[in-house]
């Protein structure tokens, strides 16, 4: 009941602006969308605020420090895990050493490729554009070391998710960074443990609410406005709510089914399309990685110089890949293993996938094409006056990728659109079951209150369309990071126990006592 | 182990049906024989999932191997036992022909029997029904039933 009271609060202090603005509003003459956006911006604002909040006396973000310092102490604590597991990572997803009579279980595959399509989207696409339109082509840089630390991270929580998650007698299971921060800090005797679950939870909600609703539904309409011309926002909003209630509330399991076979086929042709014109621009590419390095550690301009870079570019990376923020670590945790840590194996390589290979096209193509416009005499890039590198078209987000991709292929936008709208509705749906997770887990389970969710959810969905990007960006970047706060906390204390782990896997794996059932 | 031992492989089919007929058949001729029937679940680790099903997934195991068992291979078991054969039931998840395969050699079959199973989608079309790819990769002689 305390949980209750706690989260109501927390919430109604999030729509208090919400009433005392809907007077102004209403006397001035504003489009729906326009007051949908005056109303979030402000009912917002200060959460985002405190979550970016600057290192006193720096710009630097403490909430990007965090990241960082955390994936570069799980990269340590575990010995470049990342580097050292990642053959025997991909046979446990090719299913070799599965052990037969366990066919027709959750698979390790199947783990990875549900966890990524959650993370497979518009982080991907739009995410990778807005990176490199506020912190230049250095913050690709950034980004894929941000990917590639990251690893580790992905591999301490999915390792815990799956090992204490909650086993229900009827043969469903639950898991996630609620079930192992409050299970673990018990284990080990450590105070609090409850308390951050609990706000892991709100935060979980509030992350499924933003990046993982508003900012899909947001940047599948603007995509979607700029091939059939401009309309209300909440119309896009109005249909994708529509479909999505009919998946996660009426139980229309084709469409979902659907979507879950053409993501994976969208995303290799994604990426399959990037490499040709990265291939046809083969003479570029020393230029664009030259580009890459120097405006890494120069900035090349950009406002905020090389610090406005990494912020970008581990920014974007954390959204995109969201290692150490907990969401997969609820994906993960279905799989059929007697060894969690394979687990975090096998979801070490979604970083890897998501940031270090579909990012990095992404950012490739857009630098390749010419999309971020320089002055030619000093060689650095033009700065418009919202403090954004200047595009060759005046494109922001997806609409940057959209164009660049454009530049070699006419049709490609039309493609964009189909692989938007199916990347934002997998995302939905995915992010719909994490939110929904730590809402069950917050006020119990039952047909009521997964139901108030799940309508919950559909509501944010014509808000996020209508709304404008900037601030559905903060707010959803805010969301998510202020997950990784407490989660975070929950895997420095629990580390030692994935360590425990993972010694003894490796030495069993060494002494063949982990049998291989193929060759 | 004593005695021969036939594959048979059901899918709740007519054709199933005969093939097990037959089965029996051979059985009566052969002697000391028993009938291994077996259900095979197709099921794939590479196939793409939400997580709400991967979270029931177990549960929904669990359900179809209770199904296979008690709609298809007790019946077929307990008939076959009533008409004087020794018979035993096997229900798994995976690649039907593989699965019909490997059963055959773990458990010393000397022979696979199944019902035809029309070609009928474009999937199938491309890459040859469960019949087709039997014959094509099976270690012991296959039969197939019209």
């Amino acid at each position: 009941m305390k949980q209750l009271q706690f989260l109501m609060v927390a919430l109604a202090a999030l729509f208090v602006p919400v009433a005392a603005l809907a007077q102004d509003v209403a006397q001035e003459a504003m489009t729906l969308d326009q007051r949908v956006n005056a109303l979030f911006a402000s009912s917002t604002g200060w959460f985002v605020n405190f979550i970016f909040a600057p290192i006193p006396g720096t710009g630097f973000a403490w909430i990007v420090l965090w990241l960082v310092v955390a994936a570069t102490v799980f990269t340590l604590y575990f010995g470049f895990i990342q580097f050292r597991v990642a053959r025997h990572s991909l046979a446990l997803v090719a299913g070799k050493y599965s052990d037969p009579r366990d066919a027709g279980e959750v698979s390790h595959f199947q783990a990875l490729a549900t966890a990524l399509s959650g993370t497979v989207g518009l982080g991907n696409i739009a995410g990778v554009a807005v990176a490199v339109s506020i912190g230049g082509a250095g913050a690709t840089f950034w980004m894929i070391l941000a990917g590639l630390l990251g690893m580790a991270s992905k591999f301490t929580e999915c390792t815990l998710g799956v090992k204490y998650r909650n086993e229900y007698p009827n043969g469903t299971v639950s898991g996630g960074p609620m079930y192992y921060i409050t299970k673990g800090f018990a284990e080990r005797g450590l105070p609090g443990g409850k308390i951050l679950a609990v706000m892991f939870s709100i935060f979980c909600v509030l992350g499924a609410l933003g990046g993982g609703n508003m900012f899909q539904a947001n940047q599948a309409h603007q995509q979607i406005a700029g091939v059939v011309g401009d309309y209300p926002g909440w119309i896009t909003g109005l249909i994708f709510a529509a479909v999505v209630f009919a998946v996660i509330v009426g139980g229309i399991k084709s469409i979902a089914r659907v979507t879950e076979k053409v993501v994976p086929f969208m995303g290799v042709l994604y990426v399959g399309v990037a490499l040709i014109i990265i291939l046809m621009n083969a003479d570029q590419i020393l230029w664009a990685f030259g580009q890459i390095i120097d405006g890494a550690f120069t900035g090349n301009g950009i406002v905020g110089g090389m610090v406005g870079a990494l912020i970008q570019g581990f920014r974007r990376a954390a959204f995109s890949n969201e290692a150490g923020v907990g969401s997969a670590a609820i994906a993960h945790s279905a799989v059929r293993t007697k060894e969690p840590i394979t687990e975090g194996f096998v979801s070490l390589l979604e970083p890897f996938i998501d940031t270090v290979v579909i990012c990095t096209m992404t950012a490739l193509v857009i630098i390749i094409t010419g999309q971020l416009m320089t002055d030619p005499d000093t060689g650095l890039y033009l700065i418009g006056e919202n403090g954004r590198v200047v595009t060759a078209t005046g494109a922001a987000g997806v609409g940057l990728t959209s164009a660049a991709f454009a530049s070699a292929f006419g049709w490609f936008p039309y493609l964009l659109v189909v692989a938007v709208i199916l990347f934002a509705f997998s995302t939905m749906i995915s992010w719909s079951y994490y939110g929904l997770k730590a809402w069950t887990y917050m006020f119990g389970e039952g047909q009521v209150q997964e139901l108030s969710f799940k309508i919950l959810f559909c509501v944010f969905i014509v808000i996020g369309a209508a709304a404008s990007l900037d601030p559905v960006i903060d707010f959803s970047d805010a969301a998510i990071f202020a997950m990784a706060v407490v989660n975070i906390i929950g895997l420095y204390a629990l580390m030692p126990i994935v360590k425990r782990e993972l010694n003894s896997y490796l030495a069993r794996l060494k002494s063949g006592e982990i049998k291989r059932f193929k060759p | 182990m004593t005695g021969t031992r036939i594959v048979v492989g059901l899918d709740g089919s007519p054709s199933g049906e005969r093939a097990l007929a037959f089965a029996k058949e051979k059985a009566r001729q052969i002697g000391d024989c028993t009938i291994m029937i077996c259900y095979v679940i197709e099921w794939s680790p590479f196939s793409f999932q939400t997580a709400e099903e991967n979270a029931a997934r177990h549960l929904r195991r669990e359900e179809e191997i209770a199904t296979a068992t008690t709609r298809v291979v007790d019946p077929a078991v307990a008939a076959t036992r009533a008409e004087g054969l020794a018979a035993e039931g096997i229900v798994r998840h995976g690649d039907v022909a593989e699965i019909l395969d490997e059963i055959a050699v773990a458990q010393g079959g000397s022979q696979i029997i199944i019902g035809r199973v029309g070609a009928k989608g474009l999937k199938e079309r491309l890459f040859g029904g469960v019949s087709g790819r039997l014959i094509a990769t099976a270690s012991v002689p296959v039969t197939i039933i019209p």
